[in-house]
């Protein structure tokens, strides 16, 4: 009986979203293009950068240790994806009725304390994240021109000593894609914080 | 006579507060994985990632205390993994620990290679905490993410308990 359970279990144990949604986004898969509000008031979707090499996206979000970590990195991330004509955006995707610090007008205020200068956008009902298979913050994938989702995971290999990274992982992969290539790491693991939902 | 009743009066009030003074840490999983993952010792083993800046796992945390009451004269091992930073040990994580009584075993990870321990601790987990893996011999379950009540933990911990573990 107690096998039979754990045969059941391993079945229903990896709950994701992808019953009611469709399998969530991995390596090789086209996106969906989003259409979020940032702190600015305007719109943003990918097809709003135009001709770029490709596309970062970070689902991340004010209130996560490992997310504030980031802030700073963000910002060189930004001018590394200016530089390489890609674009960076910036997805938070928590329910602010859960985290009360991840409102929209608390987003406004972490982007002018910290000098943001690409979208902050936030996921509005929640359902671009689930889509996309982000499962934390911060959680980073790159895409190449066509919208097609390259490489999978963590910023860098370093998360919580800026100085002591030794892999920038989406400056790899976008690095590649610029070659014309295929990032040799595509998928990349870090501790981050669960993306909140009321249940 | 005064020095003596002062001395008395230090060491009770020692023994009342700050069971907790020290955190064992770890700077690499796999030492850590030698003291508490795949041990086959007729324990059934309870380990749960978190930390004190994690809002799902503070919540939940009550639910393994309470775990550890309820079967306290079983063979259950119960160890909280933190993954406080090292700054927050003495500052933040122990006053919680002394704050909440806690009486699991507390263990911290400091491993930056999480591209390489988060694998090793489950494949099919991405990074977020809470999770929680609970074996006994070779049965084991893991749980991503945060127990809704007392009452999933339990169910869940029977079902390995429970378990006869002969291959």
């Amino acid at each position: 009986m107690n096998q039979l359970l754990l045969v059941l279990f391993s079945f229903i144990m990896p709950f994701t979203p992808s019953t009611e949604l469709g399998d969530p986004y991995t390596i090789g898969d086209k996106v969906e293009d989003f259409n979020l509000k940032s702190v600015d008031g305007n719109m943003y979707s990918l097809a709003s950068a135009k001709d770029v090499k490709g596309y970062i996206v970070v689902f991340t979000c004010n209130h996560c240790p490992y997310a504030v970590m980031y802030e700073d990195r963000m910002n060189e991330l930004n001018a590394f994806a200016k530089k390489n004509n890609f674009a960076l955006y910036a997805i938070n995707p928590n329910d602010p009725n859960k985290v009360p610090e991840d409102g929209y007008a608390e987003m406004q205020v972490r982007a002018k304390e910290k000098g943001f200068e690409f979208p902050y956008l936030m996921d509005e009902g929640q359902k671009v994240y689930p889509k996309w298979g982000a499962t934390k913050t911060p959680h980073a994938y790159v895409l190449d021109a066509d919208m097609v989702i390259q490489y999978i995971g963590s910023i860098d290999d370093s998360p919580r000593d800026a100085a002591a990274v030794t892999v920038n992982y989406v400056e790899a992969a976008a690095g590649s894609i610029l070659h014309g290539e295929k990032p040799a790491i595509t998928k990349t693991k870090a501790i981050g914080c669960s993306i909140k939902t009321m249940k | 006579m005064r020095t003596f009743l002062i001395s008395i009066f230090f060491i009770s009030s020692l023994s009342i507060q700050a069971q907790w003074t020290e955190v064992k840490s770890y700077a690499k999983y796999d030492d850590l994985a030698k003291e508490y993952k795949d041990r086959d010792d007729g324990y059934t083993y309870v380990v749960n990632y978190w930390a004190t800046w994690c809002g799902p796992c503070v919540k939940e945390l009550p639910y393994f205390e309470q775990l550890l009451k309820s079967y306290n004269t079983d063979k259950i091992r119960v160890i909280l993994v933190s993954l406080d930073f090292p700054k927050k040990i003495d500052s933040k994580l122990i006053p919680f620990l002394n704050k909440h009584n806690i009486q699991s075993e507390v263990v911290v990870l400091d491993d930056p290679k999480s591209n390489i321990w988060i694998d090793k601790v489950d494949p099919s987990w991405e990074g977020a905490i809470p999770v929680t893996i609970i074996y006994k011999g070779k049965t084991r379950v893991f749980w991503d993410g945060e127990f809704d009540d007392y009452s999933d933990l339990n169910k869940l911990f029977l079902t390995i308990h429970n378990s006869n573990t002969k291959n």
